[in-house]
């Protein structure tokens, strides 16, 4: 496998009035924007690749499924190291 | 009718969770130890893999070191496995209500009356099983029966990540050839009682006689029979992870021992303060206050004292502490650690049975001096005000018994 890297990402959100949050778009570096097409499940889940345990959004982005997690107030993705 | 239980306990629990946040840590031996320059560098939990190489709970870590030179070090993150630990709760809660927690990482879970909705118990237990790995990313050992007791026995006899069903049909069979010392509050002193007399699985000690068992070891000699036969009736208490406190307590093993009063006068300021702060948080006063003491022989005294009337002035408390220390240590050895806990808590509103003769409007100003610096600690931190005494001596004044030292303490019979 890959090796992956826990990293913190800017993510914009949505509060809606019932209190969810909608995670918009992600910037992953500076320039480099991400909007989520499409949210596909939130559940709590561990993060076995990089380590880390929240809220698990899995996101529809250009087509391609990928997870971004809610831990502690941050969100985080794990990356492909480079 | 009979009971459903399980026990869940988290194995390893604080490396777990750091194996989990530190992926590049998982292959290697690792411990969570108590803080290293303050002297008290324990061993707190250590994982499975540095667990072969005789490194225990308890231990010191010069002692871990040796017996496992790679031995990774952590400094604990208490914040977190409290996060973890009320995250496993809430996997719990959709199964019942009736969970009662045993530390951080151990609880009971009563589901007799979930089997309709959600299965037999074997089937819960692997449910919780499997939701614990995937959404915290660590395992549990999980004990299935009809009792606590025998229960905990299950959690305990395969580990880690496993589920062991232990009911009538097979009860004999698994827990009679285990050493009475893996029973519940079968302890040091009770187990040397038990194998002086012969017992030594728990087959044997459910198998002795009442009246035998009784004249070795008093009314607890029926309590542990019952435990061993399996018959434990204690029901799964609904608790939070705060029980009712009772009492307040805090000690300290300063980074050098102490040698004279005047140290030990320090110290138990520094300690009183802290009762008593936690337990104007508890809105609480108290009306017993209890001295510990742990010289460098590790040879330990405890002594306690009635208070004439409610207080949480940590001038009281630390006067009624060393008061009690100086009527009962007379000084043989330096000492290690010391403590002090205010117990007999009361209601802080409640009303008090004024004295007549007694100074109370002293008292009240000593209270509310406390009270106020408490607002400045919390505002300012810890060391924005200090009495000129801490001053004296940096190194055991510079102690936050407060933040640095608070400990959970547990029981099984809610005390």
């Amino acid at each position: 496998m890959e090796e992956r890297e826990k990293r913190y990402v800017p993510v914009l959100v949505r509060f809606e009035a019932d209190g969810k949050l909608r995670p918009l778009e992600i910037e992953f570096a500076p320039g480099q924007r991400y909007p989520i097409d499409k949210i596909l499940d939130v559940r709590r889940a561990a993060c076995q690749s990089v380590g880390g345990v929240g809220d698990r959004y899995t996101c529809r982005i250009q087509g391609q499924e990928s997870y971004l997690w809610l831990e502690k107030g941050r969100w985080f993705v794990a990356a492909k190291r480079v | 009718m009979g009971r459903h239980i399980l026990h869940v306990d988290q194995n390893s629990f604080y490396a777990s969770i750091e194996m989990q946040r530190h992926p590049e840590l998982r292959d290697k031996p690792l411990a969570v130890c108590g803080s290293q320059e303050e002297r008290h560098g324990i061993v707190l939990t250590a994982n499975y893999i540095a667990k072969p190489y005789g490194v225990k709970t308890g231990m010191a870590i010069w002692q871990a070191r040796q017996h496992c030179p790679h031995l990774v070090t952590l400094p604990p993150d208490m914040a977190e496995y409290i996060r973890f630990s009320n995250m496993a709760r809430e996997i719990y809660e959709d199964y019942t209500d009736q969970i009662e927690p045993f530390g951080l990482d151990e609880s009971w879970l009563d589901v007799t009356g979930s089997v309709g909705l959600y299965g037999n118990p074997m089937h819960i237990a692997r449910e919780i099983s499997r939701r614990i790995k995937f959404e915290l990313g660590i395992t549990a050992s999980i004990g299935v029966s009809d009792n606590k007791i025998t229960a905990k026995l299950g959690s305990d006899y395969r580990k880690p990540d496993a589920i062991t069903r232990i009911e009538r049909d097979n009860y004999r069979e698994i827990v009679y050839p285990l050493p009475v010392e893996d029973l519940l509050y079968v302890g040091p002193t009770t187990s040397r009682k038990l194998r002086a007399a012969g017992i030594h699985t728990i087959g044997r000690l459910a198998e002795c006689p009442t009246e035998t068992l009784v004249r070795k070891l008093g009314k607890m000699g029926r309590v542990l029979q019952t435990f061993a036969l399996g018959l434990d009736p204690s029901p799964v208490q609904k608790t939070d992870h705060i029980r009712t406190i009772k009492s307040v307590g805090n000690s300290a093993t300063p980074p050098r021992n102490l040698e004279n009063q005047e140290d030990v006068k320090l110290m138990l300021l520094l300690l009183a303060e802290s009762v008593s702060s936690r337990m104007r948080e508890l809105a609480s006063k108290c009306t017993v206050v209890e001295l510990y003491v742990r010289d460098s022989t590790l040879n330990s005294i405890s002594r306690q004292q009635k208070l004439d009337a409610p207080t949480c002035s940590s001038h009281e408390i630390a006067q009624a502490a060393y008061g009690l220390f100086a009527l009962n240590y007379r000084w043989q050895n330096p000492i290690r650690s010391i403590g002090v806990r205010g117990s007999g808590l009361v209601d802080a509103s409640a009303g008090v049975q004024t004295s007549l003769y007694d100074d109370n409007s002293k008292r009240d100003k000593w209270e509310r001096i406390d009270a106020a610096v408490d607002r400045l600690r919390q505002r300012y931190g810890y060391h924005s005000v200090r009495r000129a005494r801490m001053y004296a001596d940096p190194l055991l004044g510079g102690i936050n018994p407060r933040d640095d030292h608070t400990v959970h303490p547990v029981g099984y019979f809610g005390g």
